[in-house]
């Protein structure tokens, strides 16, 4: 059997503020595959974000392990970290954050900019990505002159253009209309049928994870067996 | 790679407001520095330049100045003969005894008056000084009391245009000419003929002597024979140096300007840093996303830093051009070695400027570095959770 892209194991996540101890994470094992794209649901404070920061290495567990590609992520400092997430990590955001005095070409560059690419490579390379999700037209638009669905997308390019090993979606549709959030939806699944990217979208809505491949639930900071979903009257 | 000046340079503007009052009052503190600054070396300037470094001063031993020295016309013809005094083309030593007194004008536009030195000065005098010229009239002639002026004087106080009549000594002056001597000290003077300054003051004796040497080797000799000779109590000196130690007076100014404008840097460190924090702040969450997409710390540290910089420099630059159409103006202060008024013009250098970017740089560096620690420090994930 081949080792999966993420290996989590025994992974715990405790906040600590002043006396009080908040419980994240609890014992969580999950094994994610290369090519996989993987739903994480649960309600607000599951602990669905905590998690997805500690894959990207933006947030250190309590205790336990989590390996991206045979790398063990808690094990390296704040600048291999920053260099590991440039090479490895695409991340979209509920909020999109997009660097709002930069165009759309800019934001979709920032990343490429700490490779050891030429100018002309990195813009082939923004031009590809930004015209994957279809915005080719909107390259010197800035943030403000764009939609949300067309933000997010600029974002998705950014989070592509490195060619990263796994794209974390926070909630990527939580700031979107119906309508964007399919378009969206679509795209991310396209990235990962067309291109096989290995996606982890963290949401609360159960539409978005049906675009996914698997889903799987936190309650919490528990992480619930595979089928299993979360409390309905807490999905409410 | 590290993160791209435009986005520092774009974030600026996206403050106006901030950014604006920050770059002003930046502009302030370089424009006041520089501006008292120019002064000072405007000042040292006037003193320094003048004098050529083979003209010899002699005054008695004891005097800090022309004024308070007296030499007598027998020591003068001895050290006329010194071995070593340049001769003219007609075989005279090139020696001018002068006599320096001051009198009290009224300035122009002002009740106040101030002391404004005369010299009496030969006509060997006038070739020791040939960057001395008349700009309107003519020179004085001896015997008669006319008197020459220089421009910023003339430009300064009442009764010195030409055609005007002084009252000093023993009767009227007669204003017959204009001068100009090249940025020196002779610029805030009045001159005329020495003897006709002698009868009018009942002078025996010169206020000093002043000797052209004929190479520097016999500017040593003339210095060490004069200082030797018992007889006559002498102070021998170079003229360049002379003026140098009167430069003493651009001291108080200079260290006023300093402190003056390390107050004000202060305050403007404040608002640099206060902007700073502003900004820090409302970009949390890009400075987050920034760290996510792989900027490391030190990248974000040098961003912000850079911010302030360019702020400062922004305000320095305008600082600096604001302060520029004060190059040139004339301006007067005391001297107090000679306890007369002293004129001269703010004199703004490429190098003075340089100081006033430094000084704007300095500020913002000082105003950045604790907010972009800031920036640095915070945790990606609590800034992406609460931004």
């Amino acid at each position: 059997m081949t080792q999966p892209l993420v290996e989590i194991r025994n992974l715990s996540r405790i906040f600590r503020r002043d006396s009080v101890e908040v419980v994240a994470l609890k014992d969580i094992n999950l094994d994610i595959p290369e090519g996989d794209f993987l739903a994480l649901m649960g309600p607000s404070g599951s602990g669905k974000t905590t998690l997805l920061n500690i894959i990207a290495g933006l947030d250190k567990p309590t205790s336990g392990v989590v390996r991206v590609g045979g790398i063990e992520v808690q094990r390296m400092n704040e600048d291999e970290l920053a260099e590991w997430r440039n090479h490895h990590v695409g991340f979209v955001f509920q909020t999109f954050n997009l660097i709002p005095v930069l165009t759309a070409f800019e934001n979709v560059e920032l990343p490429l900019l700490l490779t050891g690419l030429s100018g002309q490579e990195r813009r082939e390379h923004v031009l590809t990505a930004l015209k994957l999700v279809g915005l080719a037209d909107r390259v010197d638009h800035y943030p403000r002159q764009l939609s949300g669905g067309q933000e997010q997308r600029v974002a998705i390019a950014r989070a592509i253009v490195t060619d990263p090993t796994i794209i974390l979606a926070d909630e990527p549709t939580g700031n979107l209309d119906a309508r964007s959030a399919e378009e969206i939806l679509t795209l991310l699944q396209q990235l990962n049928e067309q291109l096989h990217k290995t996606i982890i979208l963290v949401t609360h809505d159960p539409r978005a994870a049906h675009y996914a491949k698997h889903e799987r639930h936190l309650e919490k900071g528990v992480l619930l067996p595979p089928g299993v979903t979360y409390t309905v009257e807490e999905r409410a | 790679m590290a993160i791209p000046l435009k986005y520092n340079f774009r974030s600026l503007f996206v403050r106006r407001v901030s950014t604006a009052m920050t770059v002003l009052s930046i502009a302030l503190v370089v424009a006041v520095f520089v501006g008292v600054m120019a002064l000072a070396t405007g000042l040292e300037m006037a003193l320094v330049t003048t004098g050529d470094p083979l003209n010899v001063l002699v005054r008695r031993r004891g005097s800090d100045s022309e004024l308070s020295s007296f030499i007598s016309r027998e020591a003068f013809q001895a050290m006329r003969f010194l071995p070593g005094v340049q001769m003219n083309a007609d075989g005279a030593p090139i020696a001018s005894g002068e006599i320096v007194v001051v009198i009290n004008l009224p300035k122009r536009g002002e009740q106040k008056g101030s002391n404004v030195t005369i010299r009496g000065v030969s006509p060997v005098g006038l070739a020791l000084r040939p960057q001395l010229h008349i700009v309107e009239g003519r020179l004085f002639q001896p015997g008669l009391r006319e008197v020459i002026v220089s421009r910023r004087i003339s430009e300064r106080f009442e009764h010195t245009s030409l055609g005007d009549r002084l009252r000093f000594g023993k009767g009227e002056w007669k204003v017959v000419g204009i001068f100009d001597a090249g940025n020196t000290a002779f610029d805030s003077e009045i001159w005329t003929d020495v003897n006709q300054l002698a009868s009018d003051y009942h002078r025996e004796s010169f206020s000093s002597v002043l000797l052209r040497a004929t190479d520097e080797a016999a500017v040593k000799e003339i210095i060490n024979r004069i200082e030797n000779d018992r007889r006559y109590n002498l102070l021998a000196q170079p003229e360049v140096e002379y003026y140098e130690e009167q430069t003493k007076a651009a001291g108080p100014i200079k260290l006023l300007g300093m402190f003056i404008a390390i107050v004000m840097g202060i305050g403007a460190c404040f608002a640099a840093m206060n902007t700073m924090y502003a900004a820090v702040t409302y970009r949390t969450r890009e400075i987050a996303t920034l760290r996510v997409l792989g900027f490391k710390r030190g990248s974000i540290l040098l961003s912000f830093l850079t911010e302030s910089l360019l702020l400062a420099l922004i305000g320095g630059l305008i600082g600096c051009v604001l302060v520029l159409p004060i190059h040139g103006i004339t301006t007067g202060t005391a001297n107090w070695q000679t306890f007369s008024e002293i004129a001269f013009a703010f004199r703004i250098t490429p190098e003075l400027l340089l100081w006033g970017m430094s000084f704007a740089a300095l500020m913002g560096l000082f105003g950045g570095i604790f907010p972009a620690r800031q920036a640095a420090r915070q945790s990606p994930a609590a800034a992406l959770r609460e931004g």
